[in-house]
């Protein structure tokens, strides 16, 4: 697990454009992708529901600009895994880091302000909201607008709004989903509804993206479609992309190291050839 | 800037078309063309039932948290209006009357109560949420038709307000007050829904764990709606109280409050011309069918409150998502046919419209919306 390749990080700064750049002017007090230092680090990470260890211990360390797949078996504990380190659990002991910082007790809006953004598992769009609104929503970190702003209608209002707009209408159109903007979003079909769910989580400018299952439910062409998707993407955003999957043919595409979990526990950690090989994995998963 | 002086030339013949409809109700009438003071009364209560109407549905309708609470509100700002108006207001009336003349130290006055009683709701709403909004839908439904039980029960037990006797009080609202908070409550109630805040606000509705996701604090925007809420709230109680010239604590049971969300469930949750038009409706329903004929020596009219009842039912049965869903109606239409707000729900898409033009179209709509939600007023 010491031979993992450097992340790609010179591929990052290449192409990014303005939405890394809108990422970069958010925060600019974060050293720019291509440190290759570690963005994600969990400590012994556990937690309990009742009796049942849910995740045991688990040391996790995902590095800057890398893409991190996250596998295991059936009820090994991705999901919650993902609910740590977005804060939707608390862990019962051990810590997560983002950075420097420690996040773990943190609520999951606080940690979507540090720009950790996720999708998850059974797509959770605004079905009331247009395609437009729902990653307009999602620009609600960097809003310049305020309350009184608002209600009274100032310049500053339309300035801002107008901006946000713009912004949202050139992500959109990136993933070519700006010609739905006026439809619903869940009236979409079920491959637009994970691109848009991709797109609403970018629009918080994240550093570091979780997806939780992007291709489930996805056919082979859709899935192809995808594992080129998630690599534009960590490409041209300059983003860490951290995924669990259940599927193989897209974690092994796609992903640059792979930890498998299972009950819980971290079972390996290392390369995709490695992963596939490894009998311990391949015992979880074919069973003994 | 022109959007300005448009929303300023907006405001003043607003203002204008209000004070003619308040001096025609007035007992002098407008020349000699008077509206009967039984219509009248009706038109203030409709205006009042808008201000509860569409304030409930910031929280309710916009931000899906289901509160039965909007009475209690309404009798906070009712009753700590009144009791500055009866036990200070005179006392100040003559002291500034010296230096600004009558009028408008009445004006000033009665300013300052209608303030108190917005602030002292806003407060009351910041002390009841934040522990209740933690709960969801049935839960904080019970919570807050229990808080505005809570708070009637005190209020009957404070002597100083008249208790269990009632309260006196003198009468300082014209239709001007009412219209003009009516057209205030519209406004800003739209202005924030049409913006970051309502949409914060409306994804709480639509899936809150992926609102929080987005970096919105959950928690304290459903405060704050509650809190704006709980504050026109006030305002309605204070204008209620002043043109009532009577308080009673009957006034304000938990009844008051279905009676506001029955408004809002009838026009449609998460609608504000939805809410506009349910306060019209349920404030005129019940009067007007009063006025039913007599068929074959039976008055229908006694039967008023079954038929109402028959056609809330009826209205719900064929309109489950009430008269306006979530969509609004306003004048936008009559204006820029070929254009449509980008906020606007259910409608199809124009597909390739260039980046650089869509940014001005938005523009655009935005006055014109700006000016629909006025005119949803206007009707």
């Amino acid at each position: 697990m010491n031979d993992a390749p450097e992340p790609s990080a010179v591929r990052a700064t290449k192409e990014d454009g303005i939405i890394a750049e809108a990422a970069r002017a958010a925060r600019p007090n974060e050293p720019a992708n291509g440190g290759g230092g570690v963005v994600l680090r969990t400590d012994k990470a556990t937690i309990r529901f009742g009796g049942l260890v849910a995740v045991n211990e688990l040391e996790m360390s995902v590095r800057e600009g890398e893409i991190y797949g996250l596998i295991g078996p059936n009820g090994a504990g991705k999901t919650t895994i993902f609910n740590l380190l977005t804060g939707v659990y608390k862990p019962t002991s051990g810590s997560i880091h983002l950075r420097d910082q420690r996040i773990d007790g943190l609520r999951p809006y606080e940690i979507a302000r540090l720009g950790v953004s996720r999708t998850f598992q059974n797509i959770r769009l605004f079905p009331g909201m247009n395609v437009l609104e729902n990653v307009l929503t999602a620009c609600h970190i960097h809003a310049k607008q305020s309350l009184s702003d608002a209600v009274l209608r100032t310049p500053r209002f339309a300035r801002d709004e107008r901006e946000q707009r713009d912004y949202c209408m050139e992500l959109l159109d990136i993933f070519d989903l700006g010609r739905f903007k006026n439809e619903g979003g869940t009236s979409l079909p079920y491959g637009n509804q994970r691109r848009l769910e991709i797109v609403r989580a970018l629009a918080t400018r994240p550093k570091l993206l979780l997806l939780d299952e992007p291709a489930a439910g996805m056919n082979p062409s859709e899935q192809d479609d995808l594992l080129k998707l998630i690599r534009q993407i960590r490409d041209r955003f300059g983003l860490t992309i951290l995924l669990v999957e259940h599927n193989m043919k897209v974690v092994m595409g796609v992903c640059e190291r792979i930890q498998v979990v299972d009950y819980g526990k971290s079972i390996a950690l290392g390369l995709p050839e490695q992963i596939r090989n490894d009998p311990k994995v391949i015992e979880a998963y074919l069973g003994d | 800037m022109p959007s300005f002086v448009k929303r300023i030339a907006g405001a003043a013949a607003l203002l204008v078309l209000i004070c003619v409809l308040s001096a025609a109700m007035s007992e002098e009438g407008l020349f000699g063309f008077g509206v009967p003071p039984y219509t009248a009364r009706i038109a203030m209560f409709a205006g009042i039932n808008i201000i509860l109407a569409v304030s409930l549905n910031l929280i309710t309708g916009f931000t899906g948290q289901f509160s039965i609470g909007h009475a209690g509100f309404m009798a906070i700002g009712a009753y700590t209006s009144a009791y500055l108006t009866v036990y200070h207001g005179p006392a100040w009336e003559r002291a500034l009357s010296g230096s600004i003349g009558e009028t408008a130290a009445h004006v000033v006055v009665f300013g300052a109560a209608l303030l108190v009683g917005a602030v002292c709701a806003a407060v009351a709403g910041l002390i009841v949420g934040i522990p209740s909004l933690r709960l969801r839908g049935d839960y904080l439904a019970i919570v807050t038709l229990g808080f505005a039980e809570i708070i009637r029960i005190i209020i009957l037990n404070v002597d100083a307000v008249g208790g269990a006797t009632g309260f006196t009080v003198p009468a300082n609202v014209s239709f001007v007050w009412v219209g003009v908070f009516a057209v205030i409550t519209v406004v800003v109630v739209r202005n924030i829904v049409r913006s970051d805040v309502g949409r914060a606000l409306v994804s709480i509705r639509e899936d809150e764990l992926a609102s929080e996701a987005m970096g919105i604090n959950t928690t304290r925007y459903k405060v704050l709606a509650f809190v704006i809420s709980s504050a026109f709230a006030g305002i309605a109680g204070v204008l209620f109280g002043h043109f009532n010239r009577f308080l009673a604590t009957a006034d304000f049971q938990f009844i008051r409050s279905f009676e506001i969300i029955i408004m809002i469930v009838l026009g449609g949750m998460g609608s504000i011309t939805g809410a506009i038009i349910g306060a019209i409706v349920i404030t005129i329903l019940p009067e007007g069918l009063r006025q039913l004929p007599a068929v074959g020596g039976f008055n229908l009219a006694d039967l008023r409150l079954v038929i109402y009842s028959a056609l809330l039912i009826i209205i719900m049965l064929t309109r489950p998502q009430g008269l306006f869903g979530t969509r609004e109606f306003g004048l936008s239409w009559l204006r820029r046919p070929q254009k449509q707000p980008a906020g606007d729900k259910g409608v199809g898409g124009d597909n390739g419209v260039p980046i650089t033009q869509d940014s001005e179209s938005v523009a655009a709509d935005d006055e014109a919306g700006s000016d629909a939600g006025k005119g949803g007023d206007r009707r």
